[in-house]
């Protein structure tokens, strides 16, 4: 297991699905984990599984969109655990599956505005506490957004997603050239599909459409995965843990893919 | 660091440098490996290090060119630890050289070493590795070395960037083989490596005479200010055989100070 000891993240969307994985390793690998979100009740769920394990967490309401919010969590990190060194801007919302010709303009800016403008905040309101602990760690700070292999391929009804995951992949880039002499790294993880809640609301959606419909619609997703199933929430949340750790100490602007063989069709 | 005990690994080129620090690094996971190399001295010392450090390990010659050899270096792992989890194809030369000046035999060098050494590696070890497969957990995995030179050109290595490049694609498609026997196989990508031959490439750029000069430029062109070490792709490498990386497979793990983000 790669070792998080003594560090402070934080994780975006972290109340379920991959954040919530992800905030749990990084609190089982020793770090004190601050979880934002938009859901509390899940979110409170997630704070009593890391407690009861053992692990330190704790919970602030968060639009990733908003940037007054990011300045309170990044100020709650700070009030609360006394900085940070791990930032998973891991917030993001699905495909809209519109045509590009009945998508608003109005839908392709909250896309955006959650995944996109939402690292972009993340990353900016992080920098000022990171820096500062940056020296305590052979692998200095440590930035991971996650993007999909949407950032590397296109999917039809699906432009504003691909462009957000494309633009979180070159964001994540530049912001690792811009951060390297700050002893920070920056790095992108792009996951297949993954059996997350999100995934299933569109399994439980297509089976309302058609009685089987959503036994159908997994088939045809493990299909375009070599590896023969779906990614679980843990494949994702060890690839994060090893980002954040020293381990990863000479890796930076570089990107995890994690997706079962999609991508190397 | 990612646990990979009980874990049996054939490191080819493990006697020094990144293939070494590997095993050591594999070994401290928990796993048991055999060390495989032309260099029997340099690598019956390496296997002597980690059993006095406590570690499980045995010595075979391998001339990664040489089919021969593979078949009693994955004959010797079978036998003496009962199986095989994981192949890591680290084994591979550098040299510089320009299109005019290269021989045909320089070119056969390269690849004979760099690609086919990879290729007789996989093939020769996949049956033992589908037998573990088919009772393990998670599956086995292969980790192949390409570079940063299998992703973007360097300048005098035409025929290191063929196979290095060669390396990447190679890994594809067996991933794509060997994904319904359970097998991962992914690429690792370092930028320039504190080693033997991270030094090589140093001194043959401008003569060693400049190595300085060019260390610093070396230096300056990975972002994060340095240059790597030996366990920063060791990590890399176990983290790829490990349970841990159980959905990746065909992909690469780009391990360079951010040298190709640029």
């Amino acid at each position: 297991m790669n070792s998080v000891e003594g560090k402070i993240a934080l994780v975006s969307g972290g109340a379920r699905g991959l954040g919530s994985m992800s905030a749990k390793k990084l609190a089982e690998a020793g770090a004190k984990v601050v979880i934002t979100d938009l859901r509390e009740e899940e979110a409170l769920a997630t704070l009593d599984e890391i407690a009861s394990a053992g692990g330190e967490a704790r919970f602030i309401k968060h639009d990733v969109a908003l940037e007054e919010d990011w300045i309170a969590a990044v100020k709650f990190a700070a009030d609360e655990f006394g900085g940070l060194d791990i930032v998973v801007n891991n917030a993001g919302v699905a495909s809209a599956a519109r045509p590009i010709e009945e998508l608003s303009l109005e839908s392709w800016r909250r896309l955006t505005s959650i995944n996109l403008d939402g690292v972009f905040l993340g990353i900016k309101h992080a920098i000022p506490l990171l820096r500062e602990r940056a020296h305590l760690w052979s692998g200095g700070g440590s930035i991971i957004n996650i993007s999909s292999i949407m950032g590397f391929i296109g999917g039809a009804r699906s432009a504003a997603y691909c462009a957000s995951k494309g633009g979180v992949r070159l964001l994540t880039k530049a912001a690792a050239l811009e951060l390297a002499p700050s002893k920070i790294r920056v790095n992108s993880v792009h996951p297949g599909f993954i059996n997350t809640p999100l995934l299933r609301s569109g399994v439980d959606k297509a089976e309302e459409h058609v009685k089987g419909g959503g036994q159908k619609f997994i088939d045809t997703i493990v299909s375009r995965h070599p590896i023969g199933r779906l990614g679980e929430e843990q494949d994702i949340a060890n690839a994060v843990r090893y980002l954040a750790s020293d381990d990863s100490a000479f890796m930076t602007g570089t990107e995890m893919v994690v997706d079962g063989g999609y991508l190397a069709q | 660091m990612n646990r990979v005990d009980e874990k049996v690994a054939l490191i080819s080129g493990s006697a020094r440098g990144l293939g070494a620090e590997t095993a050591k690094t594999f070994v401290d996971g928990g796993g048991k490996v055999v060390v495989a190399d032309i260099l029997d001295e340099v690598g019956l010392a390496t296997v002597e290090e980690i059993k006095v450090a406590g570690g499980d390990a045995i010595y075979v010659h391998l001339d990664v060119t040489q089919e021969d050899d593979w078949k009693k270096a994955v004959d010797k792992a079978v036998n003496t630890f009962g199986g095989l989890d994981v192949l890591v194809n680290n084994a591979g030369i550098f040299f510089t050289k320009s299109t005019a000046k290269m021989t045909l035999e320089d070119w056969r060098l390269m690849t004979s070493v760099n690609l086919d050494g990879v290729f007789l590696g996989t093939k020769t070890a996949l049956p033992a590795l589908k037998e573990r497969a088919a009772n393990a957990e998670v599956g086995s995995a292969i980790v192949n070395l390409s570079s940063v030179a299998g992703i973007t050109g360097a300048k005098g290595a035409s025929a290191y960037c063929m196979t290095k490049g060669g390396v990447r694609l190679y890994t594809k498609a067996c991933a794509l083989e060997f994904a319904s026997s359970r097998i991962r196989v992914n690429s690792i990508h370092p930028g320039l490596i504190d080693t033997d031959m991270g030094r090589d490439v140093i001194n043959s750029a401008r003569g060693p005479e400049n190595a300085d000069r060019v260390r610093k430029a070396m230096v300056a062109s990975h972002p994060i200010g340095r240059i790597g070490v030996p366990k920063d792709i060791a990590n890399g490498i176990v983290y790829l055989a490990s349970d841990d990386a159980a959905f990746m497979t065909g992909s690469e793990l780009i391990v360079d100070g951010g040298s190709t983000a640029q």
